[in-house]
């Protein structure tokens, strides 16, 4: 019986000791007091020492992408420090380039804030929030695609551009064994501010589109971070060329929704390509478009349309459509939103028909 | 006599019995961090450091207050966390002293704060019933052998970036196999001197 309690004294004394000195480590030589932080040379933001920057900033509500969560995983999460704060670390060393290195990039997960720290970050992640949504409609807009509306539930408004995307939480599940992010475009007009619609294609064994297509449904929490991106509509007096193919769709619906509750009425063209009929979506609602946007036509063209159908709009490939639509590119600006080759096709197609690269804008993804 | 004892079983940790290619023990950041000899060097030289400090505090803790109390059955559990203990202090303290330190060094110390080679030192330690000096040349020297097989495995690996290997072989799998040819190469110098 005594040796049972000498053993549990001596354990017990032995880890309540090294307990003592790790708290007295962790306050004195671990402390590293309140320090400030100096975002893009105006606001400062008076933090708790000690942490990681990518941690510290999200505390204070600045949300860095990042996929992985802070493990250094993904190397996402770079940021321009511009205090010296010593020399790469190896779990850095992968993922910033040389040129990057140049310039201070260091990935905010890995280092920590141990001093005064200026940074830089794209002034639009301030903006960015992280929001706890609930999935409140759910309908196929073809054989492929899904429409996933999201109600917002805290916080309960999103301030955005239409074209903007937001990075959609995909929890842990058969396909990934930890959280990860895939970015989707906001589909909805930003007047309508505490709903998003996404538009989401599905790809086989993709992790987040399998998660929407087969695990998702009406009801069900997914939390998401937004927005991001510089794919919005400028302000000018150009005419508009809108290309997009497949859930390329969604931004550039959000865009012309925007003009038509603003009544914008510059010229504008939607070129939208397609294989077949069935690849087709959203025709009634651009019809309506057509009626409230006096100079505004939605062009839907068939790469590969089905024999038997009696299909009397334009067939062959997007670029050749665009390329017979376009004499000259005078005057005109192009927003792009589809596969990187479909982009890269598109773009080529644009230049040479003379519009500067400097008015094309694309959101790729891959 | 006791420092000639303490110079073979330095000697012999290092090539004859090395505790990653004789005992296996170590593997996971072995093969983990192995890709490139400059991490490496900061590894092994981690590891180095905290096998020669725990086993000299593993020893006096286990002959002052396990032996007396006739509790050694605790050492697992006691020699384990003091390793964390360590190996968290450490970081600690090289994190606030100093950058190129902690950028070189001490970005490794929680991946060795698991690492079995370290709980290992202590145990054969205890097991093999050495002195305090002989311990401490023992977690010296099975530091530096460590050091020694993971830096021969980055250096070949380095290399293997550029030659083909078959596809189900690529990453751990062609490593293993290294490490297993690397083994029978130490095994070469066993009849040199042996350790009981």
């Amino acid at each position: 019986m005594s040796h049972i309690l000498i053993a549990i004294f001596v354990s017990g004394g032995l880890f309540s000791l090294l307990a003592i000195i790790m708290v007295i480590a962790d306050n004195t030589i671990a402390d590293y007091g309140e320090v400030s932080i100096i975002i893009n040379g105006d606001e400062e933001i008076e933090v708790e020492g000690g942490k990681p920057l990518l941690k510290t900033l999200m505390e204070e509500d600045i949300f860095i992408p990042s996929a992985c969560g802070g493990r250094g995983s993904c190397g996402l999460c770079k940021v321009k420090v511009n205090t010296d704060i010593g020399g790469y670390l190896p779990t850095e060393t992968p993922w910033i380039e040389e040129d990057e290195q140049k310039e201070n990039i260091r990935l905010s997960c890995q280092i920590k804030v141990k001093q005064d720290l200026e940074i830089k970050i794209p002034e639009e992640y301030l903006n960015v929030k992280e929001f706890e949504t609930e999935v409140i409609n759910m309908r196929d807009l073809t054989h492929d695609i899904k429409e996933v509306t999201l109600q917002l539930i805290e916080p309960e408004e999103i301030d955005f551009r239409a074209g903007q995307f937001i990075q959609l939480r995909v929890p842990e599940y058969r396909l990934t064994d930890e959280p990860v992010y895939r970015a989707y475009s906001m589909a909805s007009s930003p007047s309508n501010n505490n709903k998003v619609e996404l538009e989401i294609r599905y790809v086989p064994e993709g992790i987040c589109t399998t998660y929407v297509h087969q695990h998702l449904n009406e009801g069900d929490r997914v939390v998401i971070n937004g927005p991001y991106g510089d794919f919005y509509l400028r302000d000018t007096e150009r005419e508009i060329i809108f290309i997009a193919g497949g859930s390329g769709m969604a931004p550039i619906k959000s865009i012309i929704t925007y003009m038509a509750e603003n009544n914008i009425q510059r010229k504008a063209r939607y070129f939208f390509g397609a294989r077949t009929e069935k690849d087709l979506f959203l025709r009634d609602k651009m019809k309506e478009f057509e009626k409230k946007l006096t100079d505004f036509k939605f062009v839907p063209a068939l790469s590969d349309p089905e024999e038997d159908s009696n299909w009397e709009g334009k067939t062959g490939l997007i670029t050749e459509v665009v390329n017979e639509y376009l004499e000259n590119g005078e005057n005109k600006e192009a927003y792009l939103c589809g596969s990187p080759g479909m982009i890269k096709a598109c773009v080529e197609i644009l230049t040479e028909n003379g519009i500067p690269e400097n008015l094309i804008f694309y959101d790729e993804f891959g | 006599m006791n420092f000639i004892s303490a110079f073979a079983i330095f000697f012999a940790a290092i090539f004859t019995n090395n505790i990653l290619l004789t005992n296996y023990l170590g593997m996971c950041s072995f093969l983990a961090v192995s890709r490139k000899v400059d991490t490496s060097v900061g590894l092994g030289l981690a590891v180095t450091f905290v096998m020669t400090f725990t086993s000299a505090i593993n020893w006096i803790v286990y002959h002052f207050i396990l032996v007396p109390l006739d509790l050694v059955y605790l050492r697992y559990i006691i020699f384990i966390v003091i390793i964390a203990a360590f190996v968290q202090l450490v970081e600690m303290i090289i994190e606030r002293v100093s950058d190129i330190l902690y950028a070189s060094l001490g970005i490794f110390l929680p991946l060795i704060t698991v690492n079995c080679s370290i709980l290992g030192v202590s145990l054969f330690m205890v097991i093999r019933d050495y002195t305090f000096v002989n311990s401490i040349a023992y977690g010296l020297g099975s530091g530096i052998g460590w050091f020694l097989a993971i830096i021969a495995m980055a250096g070949i690996r380095e290399k293997m970036d550029r030659s083909k290997i078959p596809n189900g072989l690529e990453g751990a799998g062609i490593a293993l196999i290294i490490a297993g040819i690397m083994a029978m190469a130490f095994v070469g110098f066993s009849g040199i001197l042996s350790l009981s």
